[in-house]
């Protein structure tokens, strides 16, 4: 091989390794763009329309200006509240068991595969399923439908964050608790749950922060409502939902509540995600050891 | 780190005697204040043994919800089952007034999921061709390249992106994305590919299949990039280095040490991208339009599968009709769940046998 074969052949290579840099670089732009563009429209539309009105009253008929979406706030709390009724004490309890009880058997590892693969399965299907066990044999639409549909949704998650979150949890303490002769039960509940609490409860945010977003499942289970409702046996409004439905309408002012709304929701879900990201990464857990 | 299994239950037999005697029998000499409390305290054998089963029931239940979902959608769809067979996923009608192929017809109740099946695998083929190079590129940027200030702040970003709700991006796409690529894009799309037949409808309402592809791009990218970015460093830091030694470039180094590595775990995120793809529904029912129609352009408007239940099911008219959507999120149910199961265990097969980390 010649020297100059050798050199052109370092300088492409030197090229090639300049180019894949700027191309990736590039493409970290590109994913952070949208986000920018996003995050400061919703903050731009949505500051500009946000008042106390917002928060106080229910949504004026069509030609009215103002109202707000205080009905929607309402419905989406009782939703929630359903869901995690629900669907953190079961989750919990089957991250307790995955964590505490079966690990490495093969019924752990069936479970946290489900679960897994659970959390995949499209929200709308969780709505179809809902219907399916609520609605339809009651005959009509109903807040406990929906809130049903999210906590399905939930459990797979806080599962398996308990799960984590108490695997991070040392032996030495499990150790010291059962060397005192503690029974096993309160062990796990009162040393390794209490010790892992602060990331059970972060864990438990971020799925109540996933679901409070969930649109598809409550549409056909939640509907939606245009007035104060807190019975679990009616259609009750909730916040995506209402924002879903005045999007899609041909009015500004509604598209101005949406983007109140919107801003509302995202708040929410931005400081459960932070605080989730602050627990995980400054390792409150690491007191314990 | 190696972790030391301790045998708890059989802790328990020796601390309760069936004779209520506990450890006293094993101890002849005082016993102390501690054990003699906590043996007041009763046998702790059926206390333990129920909180085991409790818990047990809670990890079970996660198999009933998929047994449950599975059991209510196929007896749900038995009418539309029954009465369309295997055809309801690839028949067309014939519209007796124009003439016309059509698929969707409540009023006559005949139906057939083929548009709904196309504008579902479109949009989410699209939506994998632009968001998988990108998702790429930010994970070897953020694992290989990005100085260590800048790489918390860039994964926080993404995960941020990964939490918004899909009806924010729906109202997004709507007043923002959506006139973009009406006015900007869409014209130049016309004018430079429309003799493929790709890009040749101008629709007036720049709502359709690319406007589906681009938000899904968006919302998936975040999933891709992050489970690309936990393969990617599960490659040991000796493949890294043995690469180098030999000479090699960054570049050389990530593709020879690091991509060929991981290219099984890639391909896994990029499944289980497409899977929440498949299922996206509140921000593509938002912008692809929802006309229950084929069409080869992607400008035009369209359908999928989850838009379809979202717009239809709660005013659906007729048992076949309800039934029909059904057999739809049943399908979209089996179909998911076989890419999400591939996914994780593309996925499994990589990280195994490296501790699980956070972000």
């Amino acid at each position: 091989m010649s020297v100059e074969t050798t050199k052109f052949r370092s300088r492409v290579r030197t090229l090639t390794d300049g180019a894949v840099t700027g191309l990736s670089i590039l493409a970290t732009l590109l994913v952070v763009a949208p986000l920018i563009a996003i995050f400061t429209y919703l903050i731009y539309k949505g500051a500009s329309s946000l008042n106390l009105a917002f928060f106080t009253q229910i949504p004026k008929p069509v030609g009215e200006s103002g109202g707000g979406m205080a009905n929607a706030i309402l419905g989406s709390g009782i939703l929630l509240g359903i869901a995690s009724v629900i669907g953190v004490p079961i989750g919990i309890g089957g991250g307790i068991y995955l964590a505490e009880f079966g690990r490495g058997t093969k019924l752990a590892n069936a479970v946290r595969f489900t679960a897994d693969v659970l959390n995949g399965v499209p929200s709308i299907v969780m709505g179809l399923a809902a219907y399916a066990l609520i609605v339809n044999p009651q005959k009509h639409f109903s807040a406990l439908s929906g809130g049903v549909a999210l906590a399905i949704m939930m459990i797979p998650t806080v599962c398996r964050t308990t799960e984590e979150m108490l695997l991070m949890v040392p032996h030495v303490v499990r150790e010291a608790a059962l060397g005192l002769g503690v029974p096993n039960w309160r062990s796990v509940l009162s040393i390794t749950v209490k010790t892992a609490s602060p990331g059970i409860i972060t864990g438990c945010m971020l799925a109540f922060a996933r679901v409070a977003g969930e649109t598809a499942p409550l549409i056909f289970t939640a509907l939606g409502n245009q007035f104060w409702s807190v019975s679990l046996n009616q259609p009750i409004a909730a916040l995506p939902l209402q924002i879903y439905v005045y999007a899609l309408s041909p009015y500004d002012d509604w598209h101005r509540l949406a983007w109140a709304g919107s801003l509302v929701l995202i708040i929410l879900i931005v400081a459960a995600v932070s605080l989730v990201r602050f627990v995980t990464s400054r390792g409150v857990l690491k007191g314990a050891s | 780190m190696p972790e030391i299994r301790i045998p708890q239950v059989q802790l328990q037999p020796e601390l309760s005697t069936p004779d209520g005697q506990g450890l006293a029998v094993e101890a002849p000499h005082e016993v102390s204040a501690v054990r003699e409390f906590l043996l007041s305290r009763g046998n702790s054998a059926i206390a333990d043994r129920g909180f085991s089963w409790l818990m047990l029931l809670c990890a079970l239940s996660i198999f009933v919800i998929v047994a449950m979902i599975a059991t209510e959608l196929v007896v749900n769809s038995q009418l539309s089952w029954h009465k369309f067979g295997l055809r309801f996923f690839y028949q067309a009608f014939t519209d007796p007034d124009t003439g016309l192929k059509m698929y969707w017809d409540p009023v006559n109740a005949r139906f057939s999921a083929l548009p709904f099946i196309y504008g579902t695998l479109v949009s989410s083929f699209l939506a994998l061709l632009i968001s998988v190079p990108l998702a790429v590129g930010l994970a070897i940027f953020l694992t290989e390249m990005c100085p260590r200030a800048l790489r918390s702040p860039l994964a926080f970003l993404t995960e941020l992106l990964a939490a918004i709700p899909s009806v924010i991006y729906g109202l997004w796409a709507v007043f923002v994305l959506v006139p973009i690529l009406r006015e900007h894009v869409n014209p130049l799309l016309i004018h430079g590919l429309g003799w493929t037949g790709f890009f040749n409808d101008n629709n007036p309402t720049g709502l359709g299949y690319l406007s589906a592809g681009v938000i899904l791009a968006i919302m998936i990218l975040p999933i891709i990039s992050s489970l690309t970015r936990e393969v990617m460093t599960a490659v040991p830091h000796s493949q890294r280095e043995a690469v180098l030694a030999l000479g090699a470039t960054r570049w050389e180094m990530i593709r020879m040490g690091v991509l060929r590595n991981a290219r099984i775990g890639i391909v896994g995120a990029i499944i289980l991208g497409l899977g929440r793809a498949l299922g996206e529904t509140m921000a593509v029912a938002m912008v692809i339009g929802a006309t229950p129609e084929i069409h080869r352009s992607l400008l035009a408007n369209g359908s999928s599968m989850a838009t379809v239940i979202a717009n239809e099911y709660a005013e659906a008219v007729g048992d076949m009709h309800l039934s029909a959507l059904t057999e739809i999120g049943l399908a979209l149910f089996v179909v998911t769940i076989i890419v999400n199961a591939l996914a994780q265990l593309l996925m499994w097969v990589v990280t195994r046998g490296t501790p699980s980390q956070t972000h």
